[in-house]
Parts: structure tokens; C-alpha cells; sequence
């Protein structure tokens, strides 16, 4: 069953035609990750679905909820966490105050918290080491568990990344792929935006191509892997 | 040296009402990137409601008005003026939010220019005398220093209002949303923040301090002016300049710092000069610090 339906998706940055008539969906329990070069719409679409982006034209549908033009404020609540590019972690609030906010519209449900905060620090061990420090202090890596982890705090059934093995080194990319796997294997479902075609494909079970707002491939993982174009295009072989 | 500390209270007292003024300028930029140069009027309102609600509770003719009456004139002023803020925001601010850059700002001022003419034809253009004796005029020596209980009410209230505000920012859930705002507003919503909210927590946390102020002011001085909002608007402004606009302890040092200085050289240079020393120190914290004595100090990793 399809939790999350984007149908004929158009946005527009002023007189930008930046996603032309996007459709996708993405299973219960599955990672679907979409491909694509600089500007082709990635991000664009994780900012629409999440709320930030109000769409142009067509229908963004949550666990059979259209959810299309709702505040993001109140999408996150109905389920949905966006860990953005850039990671946009709280650079002056501590690390622990980052990790709360994640958790902001659970007020009133503390033992939930606690529980999301263990789940959290046992992901990433690193997080907990340093609680109190200000998150700007972290490095590349960990600010990048700190974002993964923030959007973990709201308990999301649908989980946006954008990016996160930017500017981060191989061994560590390694190892936080590895997690979002496991986040995954524990049934939340997730959208990765990544350009490292070839990590994102091994982890997804489908993949979608983007070329400047259009969708131009779809499938599963493997077929994606085996394509010609895809190849050529993303994973650098000739 | 007597007469040097003598001052240095009179500055502090001073200075800790420009802080609490301050603060409603430096909140507000801190999240909006918004000069509200109406500000100085929600002071200046807030020193009117005080003066309407003591001449209606008839405080006047006591001799001293009681702690619970003076209590409620500070809550009816700050409630009211807090309502007026969230008002002003909706009206003026909000509908700009998208707009360039300099809109809001003629906006703000628009929206200063209405509400000081407004007080002027609900109150007139003369000035409005207070009750003398609303805090009983009891004052002590302290090693030749002479300090009266009025000066310990606004020390005191400042205080503790600053104290309050500086819990709520850094250690509540609250405060932390306040804090993500200022730094990132779509990030904030990705949390679930609703940021009109905040926007409006702020615009009803910056205004009743700056009522406070108006209601100790009016209390202190016994006369005020619809014109006040500005002169003390404009040395909140500068207080908050001073420590490092969008810095919330910076507004509180800035106006004790901007205070004693003042007073410093109103006694020691000349009373004439007070003016010329807030603004000669605005000119020159712009050009050797512009981020002021507190601002930007954690550096971003990327």
C-alpha cells in the first residue's frame, strides 16, 4: 500500500518551472531514492512534500490524507520528518536541545520521548557522548547524525533525507547509510535524495531519475543498477 | 568617589529600564530581522494605561498607593500593551513578511507615527503628571549613597522581569522554539514549530517589558509626554546596538552599560551632553564593533 502519492507535482520558483508534473509513490515500509545531476528538482520535491513549498498544481496524498498546502508545522505532526540538505542543525542550541525539538509537537507525550531519545543515542552513540555541547561544535559527521537523529524525535512513519552524505568522508557515509538502513528495517519509510547514485541504490529498493523537474526512469534498485543510462550518467562507467 | 557611585546607581536605574526596552527591539530582530521602531510607543502607551488605571482606581488620593494596586497597574498596562503589540504585528508586520526588506520598516514607522498621535488626541500634548506619592518616598544611605525606594522598585522589577524572560529563552522547550526561529524559520517548521506563534510570544513578551518600563517611568519622573516613546526608544535602540542587536543578554548589559554612562557624563560633563554621549557611542560601536559587545560570538561550523 502506497503511504505516501504524489501526483502531477508543479512548482514554480517565481517564473522557475522547477518540478514539471511530478508523479511517484513511495510503499509502506520501503526506501525510494531519486537520482539526479545539481537542480534537476530532488531537493524541491522533499521541501514540497514536507510543506515548506506550496505547489503550483497537484495532489500530495499522506497515508490516504490529502495533505497538499498544509503548513509544515502541522505535517510533521501527522507523521512525516524532513532531515533537510545542509543538515540545518541549531548551531548555538545544544545538541540535546536540537534532539527536543525534533520532538516539539510531542509535548505530551514524555515516556514516547524518552523512548525516541534511547532509540536515538543507541543509533548514534556519539549524539549522547555530547548532549551539552552546542551542536555547531559537532563535526561534519556528527552534525549529520544530529539532523538524521532530530528527525527520527518526531516518531515519523515517512522520513525525508536530503543529502546526508554530503561533505562527509567515505568511511563515515559507510556507516551512516548503514543506520539509515536499519532505521528503515525498523519500518519507518523513507525518501532519499542523494547523489551518490550508487550507495543510494544499493540501500533503496526503488529509485526514480530526475532531469531538470521531470522523472525520466523509474524502477526497482536493481533494474536502475543494471540500466545502460543510469550507468553512463550517474554511476560513472563508460 | 562618594559622588561617583551616587551616579553609577542613578545609571543603573536608568539603564535597567532602557534593558527592559531594549529587549522588545532585540527579540523582535532576533526573529523578524525587523527594526520595530513602534516599539518605543508600546513603552509610551504602557506609561498612559498606568496613568488612566491609577486616576480610575482613584490611587491618587491615598497617600501612598497599596503593593496590590500598583501590582494591577503594571498587569493592566502590560496585558493591554501585549495585546497592542500582537495587534500591531498582525496589522502592520505580517502582511509584509514576504516583502522587501525596507517595507516593514516604513510600516514600523507608520506604525509609531499612529499610535504617538493617537495618545495625542486621546490625552492631549501636555504633559500628564502622575500621582506624587504611588511608592512611598522612603529612602536610604548606604555609605554616603543615597538611594531611594522608588530607584530599588525599578532595579528590582528589572531585574527580576529579566531574569524571568532570560528562564523562559534558555531553559524551557519554549524558549528553544523561540531560539530556532531566530536562527532558521523553515527549519523551525520542519520541527513542528508553528511560527506565527512565536512570532506572536514575541510580540507579546517585547511589548509588556516595554510597558513595565512605561509604568516605572511615569511613576519615577511623575510627568510624561506622548513624545517619550521615542526618546527612550531611541536609547533602548541604541542599549541594544550596543550589546549586539537579536542578543537577548546583550540588550541587558547594553542598556545598564548605556545607563551609567550617560549618567556619568550628564554629572560629570554636562546634563546637555546626554544626548550627544548615547549617540557619539552608537556612532562609535557601529564603526569599530558593529555586532556589538555580545553579538555573533559562536562561531558556525560547516
Amino acid at each position: 500500500m502506497a503511504l505516501l502519492e504524489v501526483e502531477n507535482l508543479h512548482i514554480f520558483y517565481g517564473h522557475v518551472h522547477a518540478l514539471k508534473g511530478i508523479t511517484f509513490h513511495v510503499n509502506e515500509g520501503e526506501m525510494l531514492t531519486l537520482l539526479g545531476a545539481n537542480g534537476a528538482g530532488k531537493s524541491t520535491i522533499l521541501r514540497a512534500v514536507s510543506g515548506l513549498l506550496r505547489p503550483r498544481q497537484g495532489r500530495i496524498v499522506f497515508d490516504g490524507k490529502d495533505i497538499t498546502g498544509l503548513p509544515a508545522h502541522q505535517i510533521v505532526r501527522l507523521g512525516v520528518s524532513h532531515a533537510p540538505e545542509g543538515r540545518k542543525i541549531f548551531p548555538t542550541l545544544t545538541v540535546e536541545e536540537n534532539l527536543n525539538l525534533g520532538a516539539y509537537s510531542r509535548w505530551r507525550d514524555r515516556t514516547g520521548v524518552e523512548e525516541s531519545r534511547r532509540l536515538v543515542f543507541r543509533l548514534f552513540p556519539r549524539l549522547a557522548e555530547r548532549r551539552h555541547q552546542l551542536a555547531g561544535t559537532l563535526s561534519g559527521g556528527e552534525q549529520q547524525m544530529l539532523a538524521i537523529s532530530r528527525a527520527l524525535m518526531a516518531r515519523p512513519r515517512l522520513l525525508l533525507l536530503d543529502e546526508p552524505s554530503l561533505g562527509l568522508a567515505p568511511l563515515l557515509v559507510r556507516a551512516i547509510f548503514k543506520t539509515i538502513k536499519e532505521i528503515n528495517a525498523q519500518g519507518v519509510t523513507t525518501l532519499l535524495v542523494e547523489q551518490n547514485a550508487r550507495l543510494a541504490l544499493k540501500l533503496a529498493h526503488r529509485g526514480s531519475v530526475l532531469e531538470t523537474g521531470n522523472i525520466v526512469l523509474s524502477g526497482t534498485a536493481r533494474s536502475l543498477l543494471a540500466d545502460e543510462r543510469v550507468r553512463k550518467a550517474y554511476l560513472g562507467e563508460r | 568617589m562618594q559622588e561617583f557611585l551616587q551616579q553609577v546607581v542613578n545609571g543603573l536605574t536608568v539603564g535597567s529600564v532602557y534593558s527592559l526596552v531594549a529587549l522588545g527591539y532585540t527579540m523582535v530582530y532576533g526573529i523578524l530581522r525587523l527594526i520595530n521602531f513602534a516599539h518605543g510607543e508600546m513603552f509610551m502607551v504602557g506609561s498612559y494605561l498606568a496613568l488612566s488605571t491609577v486616576s480610575v482606581l482613584g490611587m491618587g488620593q491615598v497617600a501612598s498607593g497599596s503593593l496590590g494596586g500598583i501590582l494591577l497597574v503594571f498587569l493592566i498596562s502590560m496585558t493591554a500593551v501585549a495585546g497592542l503589540g500582537v495587534l500591531v504585528e498582525r496589522v502592520a508586520y505580517r502582511p509584509l513578511r514576504r516583502a522587501s526588506r525596507l517595507a516593514p520598516i516604513v510600516s514600523a514607522l507608520g506604525a509609531s507615527i499612529f499610535l504617538q498621535n493617537a495618545i495625542m488626541l486621546i490625552y492631549g500634548t501636555r504633559f500628564k503628571v502622575f500621582p506624587e506619592k504611588l511608592i512611598p518616598q522612603i529612602s536610604w544611605e548606604v555609605g554616603g549613597v543615597k538611594i531611594t525606594l522608588m530607584r530599588v522598585v525599578i532595579l528590582v522589577v528589572s531585574l527580576l522581569l529579566m531574569a524571568a524572560l532570560y528562564t523562559l529563552v534558555q531553559k524551557t522547550q519554549l524558549g528553544a522554539a523561540i531560539r530556532a526561529c531566530a536562527l532558521d524559520h523553515d527549519t523551525a517548521r520542519l520541527m513542528g514549530i508553528d511560527v506565527d506563534r512565536i512570532v506572536s510570544l514575541v510580540f507579546i513578551i517585547g511589548p509588556a517589558l516595554g510597558a513595565a518600563a512605561g509604568v516605572m517611568v511615569g511613576m519615577f519622573y511623575y510627568q510624561i509626554n506622548f513624545v517619550i516613546g521615542w526618546t527612550y526608544g531611541i536609547r533602548a535602540f541604541t542599549a541594544a546596538i550596543l550589546g549586539g542587536i537579536g542578543n537577548i543578554p546583550g540588550a541587558m548589559l547594553g542598556g545598564l552599560i548605556l545607563g551609567v554612562l550617560e549618567t556619568l557624563g550628564a554629572g560629570y560633563i554636562s546634563p546637555g551632553w546626554k544626548d550627544a554621549i548615547s549617540f557619539f557611542l552608537l556612532i562609535l560601536i557601529l564603526i569599530v564593533r558593529p555586532t556589538g559587545i555580545l553579538g555573533e560570538r559562536v562561531a558556525e561550523k560547516v
